[in-house]
């Protein structure tokens, strides 16, 4: 079969890059994935559980190590692609160092990057030693201790959520969907883990969009006493006793609120990745007003980047959860083969 | 009179705790929104009144002034709108980018007018 021979390059290797490159390679179709880091896997590798399951991270990632295992399947690691164009029938791909890969159909899979916290100076992170992000404690459930820097088990702790997200100061109007559920789910894991420290989330509004999601919402009051205050929190600061202070609204007391507390875990949104954002620039691909990249269409076009040849696959396009990404890698796929097929 | 489980347990809702949004004065409203249009992007968050100089002190709240203002209660926005000083940490706070300290300067006018007739 004359399409079975044809080449796709995917560009990136985490959940979407490898649901796609492994699915194509297991029809038969030649595949080389580029991934920019040593090894695929994405901003899985970081976590150490998945909402709403708390199922763990590395199941995850033992099942796409074997998905990606595969004759067709040539992964090329520590390398980023630059620039797509067409060329002749197919796709020229520009890759970092020089090297060209002529690709019959391209799948663009080059994900987020997490808020960098420091931007939001007024939250102290990297000022104060226990203002520390949500991938920062999913290092401290993998290393097994939740301790603040000096050792110390922490007595309270505080969940602030839409650092980077919803918030037009840093450039963001847009909601990250997923640190919602995050947040309450290493909520739970702090009080399985530390049955005396006393958990607050601070939140604008309780997204609970998933599956499953809002019933481990109720789970986390109805069986681990979690504490939620509705309000933005506007600053830290610490005392003279060297605690964190927050300060916050309590909305629906309408008072603001302080509060001390012993760590401050900031919640950090998506953002569009700067390797993606090169490569769209470099290659005429269109972004929306949220930097991610814009398909023709959003509802039955939401994989066409309007370049022949050219998918989207996953979080390039849009904040997203692992069950979407990997449905919208699959349909990724089915978009190139339609594509491959009518050539 | 028969005796019924309402008239019994007092089960009437008293007109002064309602928001009686039928019969609310929208002009203040009105007035807002058009001196300071990024009014109407507030999601209350409460991040102004977390780090309100004057709400440290007094009763003031941006975020429920902001509320009643939308909800047409005049009332109580006439002593409100007197205890903020303009500092403007609430502008450095607001993730909707809503001019904070407009919308006050604005609430404020929209009370004189309305008491001058001028709404």
């Amino acid at each position: 079969m004359k399409t079975m021979s044809a080449h796709i390059v995917v560009a990136g290797g985490g959940v979407a890059g490898m649901e796609a490159a492994g699915t194509l390679a297991g029809m038969g179709y030649r595949v080389t994935m580029i991934e920019k880091d040593d090894a695929p896997g994405g901003h899985l590798l970081q976590w150490h559980a998945l909402f709403p399951d708390r199922r763990p991270a590395d199941e995850v990632i033992s099942h796409f190590r074997k998905h990606t295992e595969h004759p067709n399947l040539r992964i090329i690691t520590g390398t980023t692609v630059e620039k797509v164009r067409n060329h002749g029938s197919g796709v020229l791909v520009s890759l970092s160092g020089g090297a060209e890969e002529q690709a019959d159909a391209v799948i663009v899979a080059t994900g987020f990057e997490l808020f960098d916290a420091h931007r939001k100076e007024e939250y102290g992170y990297g000022i104060y030693d226990n203002v520390i992000t949500s991938a920062d404690l999913e290092a401290m459930f993998n290393r097994g201790l939740v301790a603040k820097a000096d050792g110390s088990v922490p007595s309270r702790i505080g969940l602030v959520h839409c650092v980077g997200s919803r918030d037009e100061k840093v450039n963001n109007n847009h909601c990250s969907k997923v640190c919602c559920v995050t947040a309450v789910k290493q909520a739970i894991e702090i009080r399985k883990m530390l049955p005396s420290c006393e958990v607050f989330c601070f939140y604008m509004d309780m997204r609970m969009y998933g599956p499953y999601y809002e019933e481990l919402y109720r789970e986390s009051q109805e069986y681990h006493n979690v504490n939620f205050i509705r309000g933005k929190v506007s600053e830290a600061s610490v005392n003279i006793n060297n605690r964190l202070v927050i300060k916050v609204e309590d909305t629906l007391a309408g008072r603001p609120l302080k509060m001390e507390l012993d760590i401050i875990v900031l919640m950090v949104g998506m953002e569009m990745a700067g390797a993606g954002m090169r490569l769209a620039e470099a290659s005429g691909m269109k972004r929306g007003i949220n930097r991610f990249l814009e398909s023709t269409d959003h509802h039955y076009g939401n994989n066409l980047s309007g370049l022949r040849g050219v998918f989207y696959a996953g979080t390039c396009t849009a904040p997203m959860n692992i069950t979407d990404t990997i449905s919208h890698a699959r349909a990724a796929v089915t978009e190139t083969v339609k594509y491959l097929n009518s050539r | 009179m028969r005796v019924t489980q309402s008239n019994k347990f007092g089960f009437t809702i008293n007109r002064s705790r309602l928001i009686d949004y039928d019969s609310s004065d929208r002009k203040v409203r009105e007035y807002v929104t058009l001196r300071e249009p990024s009014f109407r992007l507030c999601f209350a968050c409460g991040g102004c009144t977390a780090t309100c100089t004057a709400g440290q002190h007094t009763s003031f709240n941006l975020r429920r002034m902001n509320t009643f203002i939308r909800r047409g209660e005049i009332e109580p926005l006439r002593e409100e709108v007197k205890r903020c000083m303009l500092c403007g940490k609430c502008l450095l706070v607001c993730p909707r980018g809503v001019n904070t300290r407009n919308v006050v300067a604005a609430a404020a006018e929209a009370i004189v007018k309305l008491e001058r007739n001028e709404l």
